[in-house]
């Protein structure tokens, strides 16, 4: 930011004697019009990003014999075409409902898991000392990009070996392993930001490593804890890749259930369309709920 | 590492002063060494997993990327090599050269623009939230959404509906695609689409012109019984006639006859036709009726219905055929990641100084003068920074093409880390081109590796 702020100040145009720019017709206009262009474009803008989404959402409340015959938009001039008989139907669905209870079943754990360890080692990066720290911690900078498809072969041969291959805990470990590098570098930063006199007073006071982690340091870091929190779980909800390698059928998550569909996009859409909703209401909801700290996580994510 | 550090000398560990004269159960010592045990405790577990699931696979893929298909045979480099031979990799990492140079630069400028437009407006707030919003879902959902939206039935599809919409408004469609007259009744095909008569139509006749083929929906509802007009006659320097459906809906009529049920086809194109040029030119009326008036008596004319009554309708844009199929995807990829460019460059401008900007208006500065010379100078480490992770999370991309593309083009939009699934898993069961595809990802974003090792190291001095 200091060098932001130097720019600045010699970018800044010094004063110059002399007579003043000539007033330019032009720029009046500009600005004048500026407003109401901006505005116009704005909402054009906002119409190209709602129209997607509303035409899959109309797209699940009509019958598959409408989808089949006409757009979605002619849901506007006949409401008659809505109907839910799409979403009972897919409830009713076991293999979907099953999928969906997997997603929840893989992404919780994950969740959890990727809480814990990380905080416990970005404690131990930021206020322990042990030789070697800063070296393995810039390997682990090193791994923020390692992308996953490195991993697939060597862990499902490792899982393989575990007897973990094709089940909910394989791609757990998976979405652990390979959600750690971003997790532990976020707050191990976050928490490098404490006071030391804060650590050190509680280390006077005779409080054990633990202690001050789970009292002190687990407290001051909540905002940064949320963040990964949401960051992560929407990430292995979202995940199909993962999934699609070391899920079996009994535990594949909804991500998957739904691809196996798409081969025959136009004959299934009576499906795919309220699966993913499905599929997407948990994530929007976590997301309105929790705007604030997903966006803190994307942004402090845009190194990985 | 963090085993070795529990038997590392104690003078390495950074704690404690050693002090050689007090044996080895110098409270200090334990100390320090119980803080090691500790800290090993608590990184334990992460390092257990980074090592097993990142590390280890890192140098196993490397040297698995050296032998066959089976993992037999060692076989060097030949992986690599055929990498860049096979024709279905080459086409991956064509794409993915496509999707890195396109998808960030257009993210970051659009995301760059809307954070700009956005300082203007005072529902800014919403907007922002609602562009962000696709950041939250699944590449899955977005694949279906877009699929839905690139349908190529112009009636489901809506891009391609606009699309036909737009065309049509600029260039008038055809009204009766499937129409085709009834062979031997006077109306003859020609080999470019369009129907004439015989060349010796006098003026002072009247003319029926009976096509058939056309489904219900396509006859308008102001189509009138033509019978009436058919019966009309004709002034001796005029041609008058019908073109009408010769098919009796429900049965009854007969072929090349004007029924009293059937109707005339309003819309048409008629024209005259005089020794091979077209000399006057008309359009039928709701009874299907035309009329052409001002002819010489006494001389022969033809008359032709052109091609342009029966072109097939434009059916809009393949936007999943092999040509467009890139592009396709990549604008359902900015429709995810626009949100992250804009916020990101947003919090950007927001930390910009606020005098210096106020200044250049005081000069006289126009507002594009200062987005040139003042905002984009200044927001350069963001955009920096928003750049290079958007050309990381490209080279990933899988979801959403393997969602997007429709399995015929799916070799067309074949991108690496596909490709690194179709050649592993997806049926090529070639494990050793496969773990070349994964090293290459890997090289291929190894700069932003050591990019972002030494950003951190420098925050940290």
């Amino acid at each position: 930011m200091t060098a932001v702020h130097g720019t600045a100040t010699r970018a800044r145009p010094r004063p110059v004697p002399g007579p003043r720019p000539r007033p330019r017709p032009a720029a009046w206009l500009t600005k004048a019009a500026s407003g109401g262009l901006v505005r116009t474009v704005l909402v054009v803008v906002a119409l190209l990003w709602l129209t997607p989404a509303l035409g899959l959402f109309l797209a699940s409340l009509r019958s598959e014999q409408d989808n089949a015959t006409t757009g979605w938009w002619t849901a506007f001039t006949h409401p008659d075409q809505l109907t839910v008989d799409n979403y009972t139907a897919l409830l009713k669905d076991s293999g979907i409902t099953q999928a969906f209870w997997n997603t929840v079943l893989i992404s919780v754990p994950a969740t959890a898991a990727v809480v814990i360890i990380a905080a416990l080692a970005g404690y131990a990066f930021a206020w322990l000392e042990f030789p070697g720290r800063d070296w393995i911690f810039l390997t682990v900078v090193g791994m923020l990009v390692v992308p996953v498809q490195i991993g697939l072969l060597p862990v499902a041969r490792l899982l393989g070996g575990l007897g973990l291959f094709g089940s909910i805990p394989g791609v757990v470990l998976f979405h652990v392993a390979y959600g750690l590098p971003f997790a532990i570098f976020l707050l191990r930063n976050y928490f490098a930001e404490i006071p030391r006199e804060m650590l050190e007073a509680a280390r006077m006071d005779g409080g054990g490593e633990w202690r001050i982690f789970f009292r002190l340091v687990l407290p001051l870091g909540r905002p940064a804890i949320a963040s990964l929190c949401i960051f992560q779980f929407l990430w292995v909800w979202n995940d199909m890749l993962v999934a699609l390698i070391f899920a079996d059928s009994e535990s594949q998550p909804l991500t998957v259930a739904l691809q196996s569909q798409m081969r025959q996009f136009g004959s299934n859409i009576g499906v795919l369309a309220p699966g993913a909703f499905l599929s997407l209401i948990v994530p929007v909801v976590v997301f309105f709920a929790f705007q604030r700290h997903f966006v803190e996580g994307v942004m402090a994510g845009s190194v990985k | 590492m963090a085993v070795t550090a529990r038997h590392a000398p104690p003078a390495k560990a950074g704690g404690a002063p050693p002090s050689r004269s007090t044996p080895s159960g110098n409270p200090r010592r334990r100390a320090a060494r119980r803080r090691r045990l500790i800290a090993l405790v608590f990184l334990f577990p992460a390092l257990l997993l980074l090592g097993a699931l990142v590390a280890y696979p890192i140098v196993f893929s490397v040297g698995r990327s050296l032998f066959d298909a089976s993992g037999d045979r060692f076989v060097g480099v030949d992986n690599y090599s055929e990498m860049f031979s096979d024709p279905a990799t080459l086409t991956a990492i064509r794409n993915t050269a496509i999707w890195v140079v396109v998808a960030p630069m257009l993210l970051t400028g659009l995301g760059l623009v809307l954070a700009v437009l956005t300082e203007k407006v005072r529902w800014a707030t919403a907007f922002k939230l609602l562009i962000f919003m696709p950041m939250a879902i699944s590449f899955l959902a977005a694949g279906i959404i877009f699929r839905v939206v690139y349908e190529q039935d112009p009636e489901r599809g809506v891009l391609n509906a606009v699309a036909v919409g737009v065309h049509d408004a600029f260039k008038e469609g055809s009204a009766y695609p499937d129409a085709r007259a009834r062979l031997g009744q006077g109306l003859d095909p020609r080999g470019d689409g369009s129907y004439r008569t015989g060349p010796n139509l006098a003026p002072g006749r009247t003319v029926s012109l009976g096509l058939v083929g056309v489904p219900p929906k396509d006859i308008p509802a102001e189509a009138r019984p033509a019978a009436k007009a058919a019966s009309a006659s004709a002034a001796a320097h005029e041609l008058r006639g019908v073109v009408y459906v010769d098919f009796t809906p429900g049965g009854g009529g007969r072929p090349g006859r004007v029924d009293p049920k059937e109707k005339g086809l309003p819309g048409l194109t008629v024209e005259a036709v005089r020794e091979g040029k077209v000399t006057a030119r008309s359009t039928t009326a709701a009874d299907g009726s035309f009329r052409f008036s001002g002819l010489s008596p006494g001389s022969g004319y033809a008359l032709q219905l052109p091609r342009k009554n029966f072109a097939k309708p434009y059916t809009g844009i393949a936007w999943l055929g092999p040509a467009l199929v890139t592009p396709a995807i990549i604008a359902a990829y900015m429709w995810i990641w626009t949100g992250f460019a804009m916020v990101l460059i947003g919090a950007g401008l927001a930390a910009l100084p606020r005098e210096t900007l106020e200044a250049a208006r005081v000069d006289g500065a126009s507002e594009w003068q200062i987005f040139r010379r003042i905002t984009v100078p200044l927001l350069g480490p963001v955009l920096g920074v928003v750049f290079v992770t958007l050309v990381i999370n490209v080279m990933k991309v899988f979801d959403l093409v393997y969602i997007i593309a429709p399995g015929p083009v799916q070799q067309d939009a074949n991108v690496l880390a596909m490709q690194m699934w179709l050649v592993s898993f997806g049926g090529g069961n070639n494990q050793g081109l496969g773990s070349a595809i994964g090293v290459l990802l890997l090289l291929l974003v190894a700069p932003a590796m050591f990019l972002n090792i030494r950003r951190f190291r420098r925050s940290q001095s």
